[in-house]
């Protein structure tokens, strides 16, 4: 771990890091540069080679998505940038945004020019107002500079990136519901096939690549494949589905843990070793109760599946439903998993777009059950009857539209199926809970 | 032929049909639950009732299953596609999908006007659970009377299958209504201020497959059990919507639209819809009325139809060609060929005249765009031509006169002093169909017969009154604006001493027996080379007529159902 020298996040708090002049003194947009001098294939090939998957939570092949787009096509292509990071723990776009934003807008540049588009729009939670600025004038300086805009650096490749802010809403960072968004639609996901690589933004063929994704490709565009893929966990051999995990990640730590942010390492670092390397350990000298993976969709890890490699394939091997965002909650032993899962519950029937029946109706039927456990009202029975909804309403792969209501369900199923014998505790005894959740932290 | 499997049956379908699930189901007498698609609407997929397990017929005969349930709804069916709609997955499903939508629903039937004709209580009786297992109270969610003049929204019984917001989006392209908050908390509202009143807005009371939306004309009016359906055709303009009328003791209580791609759809448009009142006015002319000397004086139809007969026949000894009838374009083709046969058969020189013919701005053509104009392709037209058989009477009265004669023919051969006696067959039963001038020109006849159903300019000066039916109380057939002819059906019985126009026709023919419909078509099919398609039982969509410059051939019949 000692020798691994942090890439993406290797300008972060350097003196002037997020102007023009600064990165191109520490080499930026050479990536750019040798991308231009490629062709579109060429360059689409090289980020296939690295085996790069989508840091947004799917964990899709990144090269793979853009070679889906139609061959040919008379254009427009579009790429919507996924900066609608409202996953409850996650942070790593925030960082990188605020930190070092022209290794996005040169990744976003060399995409575009892989996949031939000419029009970048950049989804961004409206609640960040400091990425906000910091883009902006980023993408004013590339402008300035020639590093958007027309014919780009004395080529044919013309770029022009807009900055969006969405309204606050969690669904709109679903690829589809983002898409919807950017239209001036409700955020509603639309229904598969066709897929935004074929009917995407305005109908037209569009890539949807999460802020993360674009920063490694930048990196992998202008230090290699071999690079890329020195890091990471190479594929299963055992699943000939399991494309690998590659390259480095930024893991956001947070919870009850003595140093809590944001850390790059490469894929498949253990929760325990982030935890205790460079989490600093649990607080107050506690013990871990449980840790949320990557973002609370995912589900959770008790205490005895510390050693679980975060990587793309590890959680699901512990039964979580994947790696996620990456944004690892770590949870003490003093804190009710009842509250917990409550608050998880909260959030997404808050959050749901109320669009498909199972959770539009699931997503609250499971917050007002946990609230009457809550309030000491809870049944034995409550939990089959939890276990069920959760059941009926994500059957992976999903009866629903997105992937929201199975992100909703996992965390319920999780918790009670590895710890079931707290909950019934709770109910048994009648206890409540007095501590309030943040309600209005959303 | 592609050979679809469902639920282990096969069925055939067309070699370039686009199915899917939910269609190719019912091809098979499989019912497939829905809520949010519709046939006329875009598919969304979002109330998740129609899941079902799909597969492929491999050519090895085995079967590979898609491992998980998908809406029926989105799911194209090509050849040899399996559906299976009853595995216990989708059984489970679908009770799961049935208990989510009850969550919140109150539990209101007793006093819901949807009751009866549900589809939550008709999928939650065959597909869904006996109790809800929510222990917590119900999301309350106000009533919003103000989502319209004629529609009413009860939120909390509302299923958010979105049918209504796709309907005015889509068909009437006004795009009142809409969606607002989330999740749980979902409504359908309208912008403030702007309420859904397009001309189309009553169909999304008939769409919503719960009672969310209800009409407020039939609110609290009936239960839908004791209303009886008869098929009929809007008579309110030349489009002629197939339609259902809902009677309950001879009382009219709504129209409703009833599928039919030749002539309108699956839609009406509101005009039609609530154009019904009249039917059960009580201003109706209800007695036979007569006037030797002085006041008009009630009579008996034993005593009115001889003296009718007598004064036209003393009429036409007197001077034939002074002699006029006006045949309204609300009479049907039977009753139009009864009283013109009649007449004509007494004197060849009798002159007919077709009646008036009320023409409103030009043909409402839905979707509009923001500035109200028409977008194409048009998904639903409402005629400027506000009757319902100008095509079929003109029919009529070509074969026997070789040419019409208009309503302004009429009224300037009567100020010319040339017409001594008419007989004047009244119609739209929305406008008066002459002015109090016109009205006043009839004092110059001789003899006036009206036949009508409400009183007029014209039946207060007659001297004979002949109290008619209105079209629910008809049998017969009406040509809409295409040359289509579908049938229309005695719904209810006409007031007090009213009688069907086609009864009195029959009877003033002196024609033995009783009047049937459909014999007489026969009849007129055989006569009226125009009208030859009619020999044809009118089947339920009716049939396409063989008017100049419309062919009957099977592409008109397939252009006339992609564009109503």
């Amino acid at each position: 771990m000692a020798e691994f020298e942090p890439v993406l996040m290797a300008r972060i708090g350097k003196p002037d890091a997020t102007s023009l002049a600064s990165y191109q003194a520490d080499g930026g947009y050479d990536g750019l540069k040798k991308a231009l001098s490629m062709a579109p294939a060429e360059v689409t090939d090289i980020v296939k080679a690295s085996g790069l998957r989508g840091r947004g939570g799917a964990g899709f092949p990144c090269g793979l998505k853009w070679t889906f787009l139609p061959k040919d096509h008379p254009g427009p292509i579009y790429l919507c940038v996924n900066a609608d990071e409202s996953e409850p723990g996650t942070f790593n776009n925030r960082v990188i945004m605020e930190g070092d934003p022209h290794q996005i807008i040169e990744g976003i540049a060399i995409a575009c020019r892989a996949i031939k588009a000419q029009t970048a729009y950049i989804y961004l939670r409206y609640e960040f107002g400091k990425s906000y600025r910091v883009l902006q004038n980023a993408i004013d300086e590339c402008y300035a500079a020639n590093l958007l805009g027309k014919n780009i650096l004395g080529t044919d490749f013309c770029l022009d990136v807009y900055l969006h802010r969405g309204a606050g809403a969690y669904i709109c960072g679903e690829e589809t519901g983002l898409i919807e968004s950017l239209e001036g639609k409700r955020a509603w996901p639309r229904i598969k096939p066709p897929f935004p690589a074929i009917e995407g933004l305005f109908r037209k063929p569009t890539i949807v690549n999460n802020i993360e994704t674009l920063a490694c490709v930048t990196h992998i565009v202008r230090r290699g494949v071999d690079w890329f893929r020195s890091m990471g966990v190479p594929p299963d051999p055992n699943n000939p589905r399991d494309p690998g995990s590659f390259g480095p990640k930024l893991y956001c730590i947070s919870g009850h843990v003595n140093k809590p942010g944001c850390y790059e390492l490469p894929l498949g670092v253990t929760a325990r070793q982030l935890i205790e390397e460079q989490g600093g350990g649990v607080w107050k000298g506690r013990k871990v109760k449980a840790v949320v993976p990557g973002g609370i969709s995912m589900g959770f890890l008790s205490a005895d599946e510390l050693d679980t490699p975060l990587d793309f394939s590890g959680p699901g091997k512990a039964g979580c439903l994947g790696l996620g965002t990456a944004a690892v909650v770590v949870i003490d032993d003093h804190t009710s998993m009842v509250d917990v899962l409550f608050n998880c519950c909260r959030f997404m029937a808050h959050e749901s777009c109320g669009q498909c029946t199972p959770c539009r109706e699931g997503t609250d039927w499971m917050r007002k059950i946990l609230e009457r456990i809550r309030s000491g009202f809870g049944k034995s029975k409550d939990l089959d009857l939890l276990m069920e909804v959760a059941g009926s309403m994500g059957i992976i792969p999903g009866t629903t539209i997105c992937g929201l209501s199975d992100g909703a369900a996992w965390p319920v199923k999780n918790a009670i199926k590895k710890f079931r014998g707290e909950f019934e505790e709770y109910i048994a005894k009648g206890m409540k809970s007095e501590l309030p959740v943040l309600v209005d932290a959303h | 032929m592609p050979t679809v499997i469902v639920n282990g049956r096969e069925i055939e379908i067309g070699a370039d049909e686009r199915l899917n699930c939910i269609q190719a189901a019912q091809r098979a007498d499989v019912e497939i639950p829905h809520y949010c698609w519709h046939k006329d609407l875009s598919v969304v997929a979002s109330c998740r009732m129609c899941l079902v397990e799909v597969g492929e017929r491999k050519p090895d005969g085995t079967i590979a299953m898609v491992p998980k349930l998908v809406p029926g709804c989105q799911t194209p069916v090509k050849a040899e596609t399996v559906i299976v709609s009853n595995s216990p997955a989708v059984l489970a499903a679908q009770k799961a999908t049935l208990e989510y939508l009850l969550l919140n629903h109150p539990l209101d039937c007793p006093v819901c006007d949807q009751a009866g004709e549900c589809f939550l209580q008709d999928y939650s009786y065959k597909y869904g659970r006996g109790y809800s297992r929510l222990q917590e109270p119900k999301l309350l969610k106000p009533d919003k009377d103000h989502i319209g003049d004629q529609i009413t929204l009860f939120t909390d019984r509302c299923v958010m299958c979105t049918r209504c917001v796709r309907f005015t989006r889509e068909i009437s392209g006004t795009g009142e209504l809409q969606v607002i908050e989330r999740g749980s908390h979902a409504e359908i509202d309208i912008f403030p201020g702007e309420p859904c009143n397009n001309k189309l807005a009553g169909n999304v009371v008939d769409i919503c497959p719960v009672g969310a939306l209800c009409s407020k004309d039939f609110l609290y009016e009936q239960r839908v059990w004791w209303l009886e359906s008869t098929s009929s055709v809007c008579p309110n303009c030349s489009t002629g919507c197939s339609i259902r009328v809902d009677q309950n003791k001879d009382v009219v209580y709504r129209f409703k639209p009833r599928h039919n791609p030749l002539a309108q759809g699956e839609f009406m448009c509101d005009e039609g819809r609530f154009g019904y009142k009249y039917i059960n006015s009580p201003d109706r002319l209800t007695q036979p009325l007569v006037r030797l000397e002085g006041d008009q004086q009630p009579t008996d139809w034993e005593t009115i139809l001889p003296g009718v007969r007598a004064a036209i026949e003393g009429a036409i000894t007197a001077k034939p060609q002074a002699v006029a009838a006006v045949l309204s374009p609300w009479m049907t083709v039977e009753e139009a060929y009864l009283l013109a046969g009649y007449l004509k058969n007494l004197s060849k020189e009798i002159r007919l005249y077709l009646g008036p013919v009320r023409v409103v701005g030009d043909d409402d053509c839905y979707p509009k765009d923001v500035h109200g104009n028409a977008v194409a392709p048009t998904r639903f037209t409402i005629r400027a031509e506000k009757c319902p058989n100008r095509q079929g009477v003109e029919a009529i009265i070509r074969h026997f006169q070789g040419s019409t004669l208009s309503m302004d023919d009429f009224w300037k051969a009567v100020s010319a002093g040339q017409i001594d006696a008419a007989y004047l067959v009244g119609g739209d039963p929305h406008e008066p169909w002459l002015t109090d001038e016109q009205g006043a020109l009839l004092d110059t006849l001789k003899l006036t017969i009206v036949q009508d159903i409400l009183p007029s300019a014209a039946s207060r000066r007659a001297h004979y009154v002949l109290p008619g039916g209105s079209f629910a109380e008809r049998d017969g057939t009406f040509v809409n604006h295409a040359g289509l002819a579908q049938p229309i059906k005695r719904a209810i019985h006409s007031p007090e001493e009213a009688r069907p126009d086609n009864r009195i026709l029959w009877e003033l023919a002196g024609r033995r027996g009783l009047f049937n419909a459909g014999r007489l078509r026969n009849e007129i099919a055989e006569h009226i080379s125009a009208l030859q398609a009619l020999t044809h039982p009118l089947g339920e969509f009716g049939v396409m007529l063989d008017t100049p410059g419309k062919p009957t051939n099977a592409s008109v019949v397939a252009n006339a159902a992609t564009s109503p």
